[in-house]
């Protein structure tokens, strides 16, 4: 049975981790996503998780190691200077592969920066963040819907690939409340054995150990291959993304998150004005929409990619465009976000550029 | 037919079997390095407990990175100093399990402290092995945390001098005094003796968690023959004389309360 509720980004989140049957919560507060925190610290607690405030996120990530190496599903929410704290242990997940959802409330850097709403930690979320050659699966969403939803896929893409998910969202979609309907989740159905866990070695099998260490460069190759192959079947299956007024489309906005919903109110002005320009909006931001995105380039005129940084994700978009159109930017960034007047201008500076 | 190694055998008691809780994998370590000792001994105690299907090991970064190649149990390799974070993680989720962190000085009292305190200012209900060879051994012999004063190492090679390094640091004295700790005890394996000490030391920690007292902690004040450039008898003296005298060897806390006179230091 579904349940529908009113509620902020940041609580349907923690909300959705209670009903996907996520085990440890380890996290440290910081603005604007210590709702998270707070929530399950409360809810989380009463309902049989294990929610524990830690001493830092250094300590929380390998928590979350730990947990995870033991078969728990486990997860930690920051947002970016915290983030960046547990970039090392991130990497040790990644390479470990072990299963674990992390949530990222994006806010401007860099620095201590501001606790305003940003996408400034793209490149740290899509392009590694930690060291060596990893990717964690990044799910974007635009809506306090997908707050929740995410969190159900995050958990089962973790399990699936054995595999850290990191939700990027950023400080506005954390604080603004809507509606959120919660589907039914049996979690029983979802939870995969984890025979590869640290359980406790029983006379029937070997020891089973978590690792990342491997001194034997041959031996550390074959992991990297591993991974990599990994992360090709990654990049086969799990592609999401939304296309909005792409049909009849001459121009097109690419945004993700934020950014895409106050696109679609730029697309709104725009298209009352007869421009046609529709919306892509990447929903995996690794693994990245490059295939639909090399196809639209063929059917249009140029491309508006709109982010609330220097622009981070524009580098991806021009993979993906293979420089068949002119790809144009607009980006705000310390925490303010664009609006749709801003864009609409700034389409119109593409369309005048293109039409010459 | 027998062959000449079962001869050998047949007419010989034995007194001592590696426990199955002991790879064949020949170690690692230095001629002379504690490390060995401290792995039988550990390893003993959780065949000799039946608990090897109950067990969860956290190794470190430093020498005993490898420990579970030699370790038969569950084990998690963790990262620099964070290693009681991991066991943390591990314990919280599967509390009937026993749970132990080994770490080295740097690990975990440079590098890690802030785990070390917090685990411990928590009473997470397991516990950590804290070898103490006052040097960096696996990336080649640098000053540690717990150097003494005037010992020479990589980093320091005129000797380590208050004023740059500051002193070393006695952890273990901090955390016998929060409230987490049920356990704190500072042994050594460098003469039999001293194995059989912390042998029980061992067996009284497991005991504990199992009765979901609190964090123990064993110190192992040990040796490192390559890091110090010496032989392993030199070491083993050179330890007694220089290292005991500002750790002493003994108990720190007992049943949760602090101990007011130290032991003497072992002979």
């Amino acid at each position: 049975m579904s349940e529908v509720r009113l509620m902020k980004g940041n609580e349907a989140a923690a909300e959705a981790a209670i009903r996907a049957g996520c085990d440890c919560y380890f996290g440290y507060p910081i603005t604007p996503q210590s709702e998270i925190i707070e929530y399950l610290s409360d809810q989380g607690r009463k309902r049989g998780m294990i929610v524990m405030q830690v001493e830092s996120e250094v300590a929380a990530i390998n928590m979350i190691y730990g947990a995870a190496g033991a078969g728990a599903r486990a997860m930690s929410s920051s947002s970016s200077p915290g983030i960046s704290l547990m970039q090392e242990g991130i990497s040790y997940i990644a390479c470990a592969e072990l299963p674990c959802l992390l949530i990222n409330i994006n806010r401007g850097g860099p620095g201590l920066g501001t606790i305003q709403p940003s996408q400034g930690d793209y490149f740290q979320s899509v392009k590694g963040g930690g060291h060596g050659d990893y990717h964690l699966i990044v799910l974007a969403p635009a809506s306090v819907q997908e707050m929740a939803d995410f969190v159900f896929l995050g958990f089962d893409l973790a399990d699936k690939y054995r595999n850290p998910v990191l939700i990027l969202a950023d400080g506005a979609l954390g604080q603004m409340m809507e509606r959120v309907e919660f589907k039914e989740y049996n979690i029983s159905e979802h939870k995969l054995p984890k025979p590869w866990a640290t359980t406790g070695k029983t006379p029937d099998r070997e020891p089973n150990v978590i690792t990342s260490l491997h001194i034997q460069s041959e031996e550390m190759e074959k992991i990297n291959l591993r991974l990599q192959q990994k992360y090709r079947t990654i990049e086969q299956n799990e592609v999401r993304y939304e296309l909005l007024n792409t049909d009849d489309a001459e121009y097109l906005f690419v945004a993700f998150g934020l950014s895409a919903r106050i696109c679609q109110k730029a697309m709104d002005i725009a298209r009352n004005e007869n421009i046609k320009v529709g919306l892509l909006r990447p929903i995996t931001l690794y693994p990245y929409p490059y295939k639909i995105l090399n196809q639209m380039a063929s059917k249009i005129k140029g491309v508006l990619v709109v982010e609330m940084n220097a622009g981070q994700m524009i580098e991806d978009v021009k993979l993906g465009v293979e420089g068949k159109v002119p790809v144009d930017f607009y980006g705000r960034m310390g925490g303010i976000v664009p609006t749709p007047e801003e864009i609409v201008s700034k389409l119109k500076d593409l369309i005048q550029k293109t039409s010459k | 037919m027998l062959n000449r190694d079962d001869l050998m055998l047949e007419e010989m008691e034995i007194v001592w079997e590696k426990p199955e809780t002991l790879t064949d994998v020949k170690m690692h370590y230095c001629p002379g390095c504690g490390h060995g000792v401290i792995h039988k001994i550990l390893m003993e105690v959780v065949q000799e407990l039946n608990i090897q299907d109950k067990t969860i090991g956290v190794a470190p970064v430093g020498c005993s990175v490898l420990a579970y190649h030699y370790m038969n149990i569950d084990m998690q390799e963790a990262a620099h100093g964070r290693a009681t974070a991991v066991a943390t993680g591990i314990k919280r989720f599967l509390p009937d399990k026993l749970v132990f962190t080994y770490q080295g000085d740097g690990d975990l009292a440079a590098i890690g402290t802030a785990e070390t305190i917090h685990a411990c200012n928590r009473g997470e209900n397991f516990l950590i092995i804290f070898i103490n060879n006052a040097i960096y051994g696996m990336t080649g012999g640098q000053m540690a945390p717990t150097s003494i004063l005037g010992m020479v190492t990589s980093t320091t090679p005129e000797g380590r001098e208050i004023s740059t390094q500051g002193y070393p640091f006695k952890i273990t004295e901090v955390v016998a005094q929060l409230p987490g700790t049920y356990y704190v005890t500072r042994q050594s394996v460098h003469n039999a003796n001293a194995v059989r000490h912390f042998k029980k030391a061992v067996e009284k920690a497991f005991k504990y968690q199992m009765e979901k007292k609190g964090t123990c902690l064993i110190e192992i004040v040990s040796n490192c023959p390559s890091g110090w450039k010496m032989t392993p008898v030199q070491a083993n003296k050179w330890l007694e004389e220089n290292m005991f005298p500002y750790f002493p060897p003994g108990d720190l806390k007992v049943d949760g309360k602090l101990v007011e006179k130290k032991s003497q230091p072992q002979k």
